[in-house]
């Protein structure tokens, strides 16, 4: 095995643990019920972007079902894949930054929200409704609402903090090429 | 700071079982209550799940929190339903018995209040379930449960590995939080929402750069102990099964299969004991 791919399950270890963290103890409730305005979805943009779409889509059902499994209802199948669906989208954009070299311009932050937004609304519009009336036939009303309502809250907590964890990621990362041979 | 998998101790039959086991009867059992909305059985599931529950010593004060949770949840999620929904039972089981109206749409049919008690009942037989699955597998056990029920071991050892990282991290949180806001970074409801949120940001880079490092620090240790060399592993708390598993993972079983002859009895998801 490569070592690569110890530093992805570790990655996915670590990841699923702050998502857990963030979504369990910060999480503000939200005027709509069952839906919380969701931090650690920034914190998923962000990992998914610097590593990949594996990382990025387990870190989300891990962490997501870890999460309802601590509030003890069981685990909400529908959302959790929605989560593992916007990991994976993100992280296949993988290659489109540089923010491993330290690069995260005005470029990469237009790239990452039009991604990032993108990514919400198909999680939580088309597939979490979806597979709420699928697997639980829940009323087609009420699951679009979770979800538009899911999705918009995570997509402006996405575009803040994880915009605002991306610039300072790279920041702190030595640019490539920043030694010059004198 | 919060017990979160609250693995409680106790000496009973429960606690006996494999951690894979317990793993696989919980799925089952959410398996099952998801695709039936046969009332009969919904009624039977919630009767033996409780049974269970109080074979397994775990008191009612000890998961009352949780509980808590889950009810508001549940409370939640049915109001909803009605508000967007008032007539989703009349349009599951095609009659309308009326009981009172209360203003415009919002008229109270039996049919509604039945798939309500379907929607409490699936609840009321998976609470039980999961809370004695959290309370009785301890935390190492869960990832070789995984592994054993043919998740891929380095995908269970990256859930054991945030399972041992949750309460470090917590802390980690905790001690930034409270530096930062020592700073003088306003976190409570004073700030305004978007404040807050800029705000939260600053707590977390810092634990973000911190985890980060963390990953460089454990994959080398795990490459120096050689992890992943080898197709499979062994893990230090897997349990040997007993007679008692096979017959936890039958009833399991027993009931999917319960669930699944009775949708196709029913020809459909629902049990309409309206038609008559």
């Amino acid at each position: 095995m490569k070592s690569n791919s110890v530093k992805t399950i570790v990655a996915i270890g670590i990841g699923a643990a702050l998502f857990f963290v963030l979504g369990r103890f910060v999480a503000i409730p939200s005027p709509v019920p069952n839906t919380n305005i969701s931090v650690q979805y920034g914190l998923l943009g962000f990992m998914a972007i610097s590593f990949g779409p594996i990382v990025g889509a387990l870190i989300g059902f891990i962490g997501h079902a870890l999460i309802d499994l601590s509030f003890g209802w069981g685990i909400w199948w529908s959302w959790v894949i929605a989560s593992a669906v916007f990991g994976f989208m993100v992280g296949c954009f993988k290659p489109l930054f540089k923010i491993n070299e330290g690069e995260f311009g005005t470029k990469g932050i237009g790239r990452f929200n039009i991604i990032q937004v993108s990514g919400h609304a198909v999680s939580w519009v088309i597939v979490a409704p979806l597979l709420d009336m699928l697997m639980y036939q829940e009323p087609v009303s009420k699951v679009f609402l979770q979800g538009l309502s899911g999705g918009l809250a995570n997509a402006i907590t996405t575009a803040i903090v994880g915009t605002l964890v991306c610039i300072g990621y790279a920041a702190a990362k030595p640019k490539k090429g920043s030694l010059k041979q004198e | 700071m919060i017990n979160i998998f609250n693995y409680i101790e106790r000496n009973s039959p429960i606690h006996k079982l494999t951690g894979a086991t317990k793993l696989i009867v919980m799925l089952l059992w959410s398996l099952g209550a998801m695709v039936t909305y046969d009332t009969r059985i919904l009624a039977i599931m919630p009767i033996i799940s409780f049974f269970l529950f109080a074979i397994s010593k775990i008191r009612l004060k000890d998961v009352s929190f949780m509980i808590g949770f889950t009810l508001i949840f549940m409370l939640l999620n049915n109001i909803l339903i009605f508000l967007f929904s008032p007539t989703h039972g009349v349009s599951i089981y095609g009659s309308s018995h009326e009981v009172f109206s209360i203003l415009g749409p919002y008229v109270i049919t039996w049919e509604q209040l039945f798939y309500h008690l379907n929607l409490v009942l699936k609840y009321l037989s998976t609470i039980p379930i999961v809370l004695l699955f959290i309370c009785t597998t301890h935390p190492s056990e869960f990832a070789a449960s995984l592994n054993k029920i043919g998740v891929p071991y380095s995908i269970a050892y990256a859930v054991s590995l945030s399972l041992r990282y949750i309460p470090d991290i917590q802390r980690e949180y905790h001690d930034i939080a409270q530096a930062q806001q020592a700073r003088g970074l306003e976190m409570s409801k004073k700030a305004p929402f978007f404040k807050r949120l800029k705000n939260g940001a600053a707590i977390l880079m810092p634990l973000i750069m911190l985890s980060i490092d963390k990953i460089e620090v454990i994959s080398n240790a795990m490459e120096l102990r050689s992890f992943g060399q080898n197709k499979k592993r062994t893990w230090y708390t897997e349990g040997r099964f007993t007679k008692w598993d096979i017959v936890a993972i039958t009833l399991g079983l027993a009931l999917v299969v319960a669930s699944f002859v009775m949708n196709y009895v029913n020809g459909g998801r629902f049990w309409n004991p309206f038609i008559r």
